[in-house]
């Protein structure tokens, strides 16, 4: 499991790295596909494969589909890809990248003497429906309006 | 029928209110009738008031209306006090206006505005009526401001005209000085007092201030300031020749039988406390002979046939001032009275005299005119020679009562008097002056003139005429209001003096006479002499007192406000709010719309909370 | 079974979310903006399921499975936008879209 959760760890940070900065998009998604696959198997290697497979399915599967009718949809040829390459100037990157690197190192500085050692028991679908539909119902309705109103504004702002 | 006293300022009221809310809509003969008939119905009340208050033997009497305001002690009520003096003055406001009134009614009668004149003039009775009925100070400042306004207001009745609204400017500010130490006044009053009901403070003044006392000399100096700036005394003198900016039935009530003559009344009223201060009484009489000379001066070298009439009623308010600065204090309300007379009389005809000439002013250009302008002649006759005060004329009672007080006076009497005399010489040289070149010698011709055939013209006339002829016989009721008073008790003067007091207007008249008639003594030749000359420029501008004016007050304030013209109080406000702006507009610059930008602020904003929160 | 320190969970996460914060600063396309969204979304999702493998207890993926559901309205929803803005203006760069400048 441990060697698992490496791999799968190393294989996200490449293929976000790769979304980041491709300019291809068909070929930034696919990448982003591979990412939240990975962070699938790193949930699974966590002891959690509930949420692995909700990852699989909703994030890579369902969202991702998503995005590609819409890339589809603006139907971005050869021009676009050139575009996009131009808009890559390294003076771009340079402050961004700089700002994430400083609180990437923030982020290790707090955790620099958190040493705890986790031996992932599993966490099944058992004990995750029995809290949702427990204590967390309200939090579930509430989700389920939330995804109504992204359903209604969703159509209301892609009509023509 | 005394308990009626508050109609008095109640029917001019009235009509001022209907004449103001109808806005001028009402057809010209309604406005007459209200315009007029509101200050007739209050003369017909004030004459019933007076037959019964005559009648009764009484010293005085109250009418408590209502309590103005209540602040503590000081509670200021609308009440009507009347006594001697306030009979008169009402009787002379409510009669001598009723007449101006009626011959306004023809005066004005082309004139646009016609419902607006009558709102005002009847505004200005109603307030002036306010000022000498009102039985404490706080209800006579009311009226005093409330006729301030008026002649404000009617001064810049022709406001087209800029000049006129100038004018108007120049009289509201000069009589603010006046206006404003005689607030101060009644602020010391009340403080030093407590009270500023008229009657109970001036007994209160008695009982506590000494003779003499630094406290009774300030309230005095400060009331004097206030009567000084209405009277149109030195110093405060200006404003009135150009008052006559108005219509001529304005000049004739406000500007010289009426407001004028409200220094002489607050003055006479607070009589009390000139003579707790005898050096401000006297200067009270220094001031008036100093006026009286100096307006005689320059009436004689005017060519307006209305400031001609102007400076004379600024010397006849001089020779009121002399009498109060005397102590006759009834010497100086008698002369009030037939100076309202006669100065009305005069203003009247002399608006006929313009109106029939087209509104020329200029007296040189008139001439000729007793043939064609027979009712207007013999007003000015009779006005002229009761303004000279020729024997049995009515001037000549109360100035010779006024001389006889001055002459009386102990220390600088005989100094008071011969100026006096040396202003009434000069009175009968400008007085007839005016008589000589407007009515005899060469017509001008160049004006077709009509006569003043109205009879609203000339009854007013006709009525004057009598009262500046006979007014002198009236007895004015003042003995009890002045009872304290130094006395007037007829002095026992030689024959001598009655004749120099009898011979110096006659000898005015006569050099008068020999300039302007018989031309034995040519003007021109006398003109050449450069002495003459710049003397007659120095009196023709008024002594200079405007030029001077302009120095001393106007040009440095013209100064102070251009080297501050960038105002340095407001420049601190200027730079927080030039702080403010640029902090806007520097902060409005990070506002680029760039999404991008938004973003990597946030995330700026979030690394930098971070390492607030690593670090702390 | 090998213990997992939690540490390295949490770094993946943070790696994750800078990756995607890199991502969301300098990219003009909105899609790819809105694709490193989901990163950093998906990246904050993470550190909950870590923390919830850290104590054995299911309340860290009840919280995942509400960001997911926020992660799926939001996508909707930024899509259409997107829709909406390559018709308006026929360009999908961010910077076009700069008229509310102060």
């Amino acid at each position: 499991m441990m060697i698992l959760f490496y791999i799968a760890a190393t294989v996200a940070v490449v293929s976000t790295v790769g979304v980041i900065v491709q300019s291809n998009i068909v070929h930034a998604l696919i990448y982003l596909i591979l990412s939240l696959l990975a962070v699938a198997v790193v949930f699974f290697s966590l002891g959690a494969p509930f949420v692995a497979v909700l990852e699989a399915i909703v994030y890579a599967g369902a969202i991702m589909v998503l995005f590609l009718f819409v890339i589809m949809m603006l139907n971005m040829g050869q021009h676009t890809l050139d575009q996009e390459k131009t808009w890559m100037a390294a003076k771009d990157w340079a402050l961004p990248a700089g700002l994430a690197a400083i609180l990437l190192a923030q982020l290790l500085y707090v955790l620099r003497e958190y040493r705890v050692d986790i031996v992932p028991n599993e966490v099944g679908v058992l004990e995750v429906s029995a809290l949702l539909f427990g204590p967390y119902v309200l939090a579930v309705e509430l989700a389920s309006i939330l995804l109504l109103a992204g359903l209604v504004s969703a159509y209301h702002l892609a009509k023509k | 029928m005394q308990d009626l006293i508050w109609l008095l300022p109640t029917f001019p009221m009235l009509g001022f209110l209907s004449l103001v809310l109808t806005g001028g809509s009402l057809p010209r003969k309604i406005v007459a009738v209200i315009g007029a008939g509101s200050v007739g119905l209050s003369f017909l009340s004030a004459v019933l008031i007076s037959a019964q208050f005559l009648a009764s033997g009484e010293d005085y009497f109250v009418k408590e209306l209502w309590v103005w305001m209540a602040i503590g002690e000081f509670t200021p009520g609308f009440n009507f006090y009347l006594d001697g003096l306030s009979l008169v003055m009402m009787l002379i406001i409510t009669g001598v206006g009723f007449l101006i009134h009626l011959y306004s009614t023809g005066f004005m009668v082309d004139d646009p505005a016609y419902s607006r004149f009558f709102a005002y003039m009847n505004l200005f009775v109603a307030a002036m009526l306010m000022l000498v009925l009102g039985d404490n100070l706080v209800l006579l400042y009311l009226g005093w401001e409330g006729v301030g306004l008026c002649s404000y207001l009617l001064i810049g009745f022709w406001y087209e005209n800029p000049d006129n609204g100038y004018a108007a400017r120049k009289a509201f500010v000069v009589t603010r000085v006046g206006d404003t130490a005689m607030a101060i006044g009644l602020f010391l009053l009340f403080t030093q007092l407590g009270t500023l009901n008229i009657q109970d403070m001036l007994q209160a003044a008695q009982q506590q201030w000494a003779m003499g006392s630094p406290l009774a000399i300030a309230a005095a100096l400060l009331l004097l300031g206030g009567a000084v700036g209405k009277s149109a005394q030195l110093p405060l003198q200006t404003w009135l020749p150009d008052a006559m900016a108005g219509p001529t039935p304005i000049s004739a009530l406000i500007h010289a039988a009426t407001m004028v003559t409200a220094g002489v009344y607050l003055v006479a009223r607070t009589h009390v406390l000139f003579e707790l201060a005898p050096r401000v009484q006297m200067l009270v009489a220094f001031v008036g002979l100093a006026t009286l000379l100096m307006a005689g001066f320059t009436a004689m070298t005017q060519r307006d046939i209305k400031r001609i009439l102007a400076y004379s009623t600024i010397s006849q308010i001089g020779y009121m001032f002399l009498a109060l600065g005397a102590g006759a204090w009834s010497a100086a309300v008698f002369h009030l009275m037939t100076h309202a007379f006669f100065k009305a009389l005069l203003f009247l005809a002399a608006g006929t005299v313009i109106l029939s000439l087209h509104h020329e002013h200029d007296i040189f250009k008139m001439g000729g005119k007793r043939k064609q302008l027979p009712i207007a002649f013999w007003s000015f006759i009779i006005g002229s020679a009761a303004l000279a005060a020729l024997p049995f004329t009515s001037g000549f009672y109360s100035k010779d009562e006024i001389l006889l007080a001055a002459l009386a006076v102990e220390g600088p009497g005989m100094l008071l008097w011969i100026g006096g005399v040396i202003g009434a010489f000069f009175t009968g040289i400008y007085s007839f002056r005016l008589v000589f070149v407007v009515f005899f010698g060469d017509s001008q011709g160049h004006h077709e003139a009509k006569e003043e055939a109205h009879w609203s013209m000339a009854a007013p006339l006709m009525l004057l005429m009598v009262l500046a002829l006979l007014g002198g016989w009236i007895q004015v009721p003042l003995d009890a209001v002045f009872s304290s008073g130094a006395g007037h008790e007829e002095a026992h003067v030689s024959l001598l003096v009655h004749a120099v007091m009898i011979a110096a207007p006659f000898l005015g008249i006569g050099v008068s006479y020999l300039f302007f008639m018989s031309k034995v003594f040519d003007l021109d030749k006398l003109m050449a002499n450069p002495l003459a000359n710049s003397l007659h420029r120095f009196w023709f501008s008024g002594w200079g007192m405007d030029a001077l004016y302009q120095r001393i007050f106007v040009n440095p304030f013209l100064y102070l406000a251009r080297i501050n013209r960038s105002d340095l109080i407001d420049s601190f406000y200027a730079l927080l709010v030039s702080i403010t702006r640029s902090a806007h507009l520097m902060l409005a610059r990070t506002q680029t719309g760039y999404l991008g930008w938004y973003a990597l602020s946030m995330a700026a904003g979030l690394v930098l909370i971070i390492s607030l929160g690593v670090m702390l | 079974m090998q213990s997992i320190p939690i540490e390295h969970g949490l770094i993946l996460a943070g790696i994750l979310f800078a990756l995607g914060l890199v991502g969301v600063l300098t990219r003009r396309n909105i899609v790819f903006v809105l694709m490193s969204l989901e990163v950093m979304l998906n990246a904050s999702g993470l550190a909950f399921v870590v923390a919830s493998a850290r104590w054995g207890h299911a309340d860290g993926q009840v919280m995942f499975l509400m960001i997911l559901t926020l992660a799926a309205a939001e996508v909707a929803v930024g899509l259409g936008l997107i829709i909406q803005m390559y018709r308006k203006f026929k360009t999908v760069d961010i910077d076009v879209l700069s008229e509310m400048k102060g």
